[in-house]
């Protein structure tokens, strides 16, 4: 299905270019173009039909039905939602509060925000079109468990006591609102078939203007490392997926900040080439989901001891997943 | 005179939108008084949950990202 990418690239490289072949130049060409204009495409053509879907999903919504939720199945759900409810990370400070002062559970909050940066329509369909089914599956499952366990973690040590006062004063005004009311009032309003046209098409246009960017620089890297990087160099040194080269990867991370986006074409080359999967998959999620500037955000609400907890604790999860996933993919 | 306040934590759409409200009015030669909101405990009290939002005297009426020029008039003009 994708084959016509490759030929695409091949002939646009070696024909039109008349790049001489098996040199590195050509090839990191030839993976740029390929990489780009499959991306491109499936970006528009998805982003329309995934908008088309869940154009009537928005950010009340999810709140309204979290809070009927039983606390169980709400770190599930928050999670869930995270993956598939669309947001800036602008909005994450009002989204927090949202939830916060309509009683939901820190934990179930956080489970929503921790899983929305790794998890998105954007990187599935990235993971499946350059690295496949299995892996995908594998990424989502593990992308939701860590907002999952991170957001039950955070509720059995009371996390709440470190919000500032103001966000704790709303967290329980809204859970004992929540006691004397009986049933809360859902909006559904039935979207017809051109109001969600309307709706897709805004957001393909506007997902794209954003990402685009990200898109020619992250795969601008993979196709440098693809081409540049000497074969064997990266298998040769990592390859084992010695101890040390998963936390490393975790804190190489941190400072570099990135949307799955732009750091996915940078996986597919780092695996081509040997690294690992576990390393790989604690580099790029440490890239996504533990920057500097979303926790900057979160100082707004909570207190210094709690973001360093919540930090702290991504960075274990993140860490742990490189080791359990380089010891467990020799014997798949 | 209108009141008009636009909330948001400070992202590039929210001064977006400042700015393009600050254009229609010119534009249009209507005189109006406009805020913006960073105060994230301000925003709770509107009850936003996704910014850039709009609010027309008190009223919210718009939220989510940058709003249209004919949005923008027709608040403006709206009387």
């Amino acid at each position: 299905m994708f084959q016509i990418f490759t030929d695409f690239a091949n002939w646009l490289t070696y024909q039109v270019f008349s790049l001489p072949i098996e040199t590195k130049l050509a090839d990191a060409t030839q993976f740029f173009i390929e990489d780009v204009s499959k991306i491109f495409f499936l970006l528009i053509i998805m982003i329309y039909l995934i908008a088309l879907m869940r154009a009537s999903l928005n950010v009340e919504k999810v709140r309204d039905y979290l809070q009927k939720k039983h606390r169980g199945a709400g770190y599930f759900m928050g999670s869930s939602f995270g993956a598939i409810t669309p947001f800036c990370s602008c909005s994450s400070i009002p989204v927090f509060l949202g939830f916060t002062s309509a009683g939901i559970p820190v934990g179930i909050t956080m489970a929503f925000l921790i899983t929305s940066p790794l998890i998105n329509e954007v990187a599935i369909l990235l993971l499946i079109g350059l690295l496949g089914w299995k892996f995908t599956i594998l990424y989502i499952v593990v992308g939701m468990s860590i907002g999952i366990l991170g957001g039950l973690f955070l509720d059995t040590i009371k996390a709440e006591r470190w919000l500032l006062s103001f966000a704790a004063d709303a967290l329980s005004r809204g859970q004992e609102q929540f006691k004397n009311q009986t049933s809360v009032t859902l909006d559904t309003k039935k979207l017809s078939l051109n109001e969600r046209h309307q709706f897709a098409k805004k957001e393909a246009i506007d997902i794209f203007s954003r990402i685009w960017k990200w898109v020619i620089i992250g795969v601008g890297l993979g196709a440098a490392l693809h081409g540049f990087v000497p074969d064997g160099w990266i298998e040769a040194h990592l390859g084992d997926g010695q101890w040390w080269s998963v936390p490393t990867a975790v804190f190489l991370g941190i400072p570099l900040y990135s949307n799955a986006t732009g750091v996915i074409p940078v996986m597919e080359s780092l695996i081509n080439k040997g690294l690992p999967v576990g390393t790989t998959l604690a580099f790029c999620m440490s890239t996504v989901a533990a920057s500097f500037p979303e926790f900057i955000l979160l100082k707004q609400v909570m207190q210094w001891r709690l973001l360093a907890i919540v930090f702290a604790m991504l960075l274990l999860a993140f860490t742990c997943v490189g080791w359990v996933f380089n010891t467990f993919t020799p014997f798949l | 005179m209108k009141n008009i306040k636009v909330l948001g934590s400070g992202c590039s759409k929210c001064k977006d939108t400042l700015l393009l409200i600050t254009q229609v009015a010119e534009k249009l030669g209507v005189a109006i008084q406009l805020e913006k909101i960073e105060d994230p405990a301000q925003i709770m009290a509107y009850n936003i949950m996704s910014t850039p939002a709009v609010i027309v005297d008190e009223v919210i009426v718009h939220k989510g990202g940058i709003p249209s020029k004919e949005n923008i008039t027709a608040w403006l003009t709206n009387t």
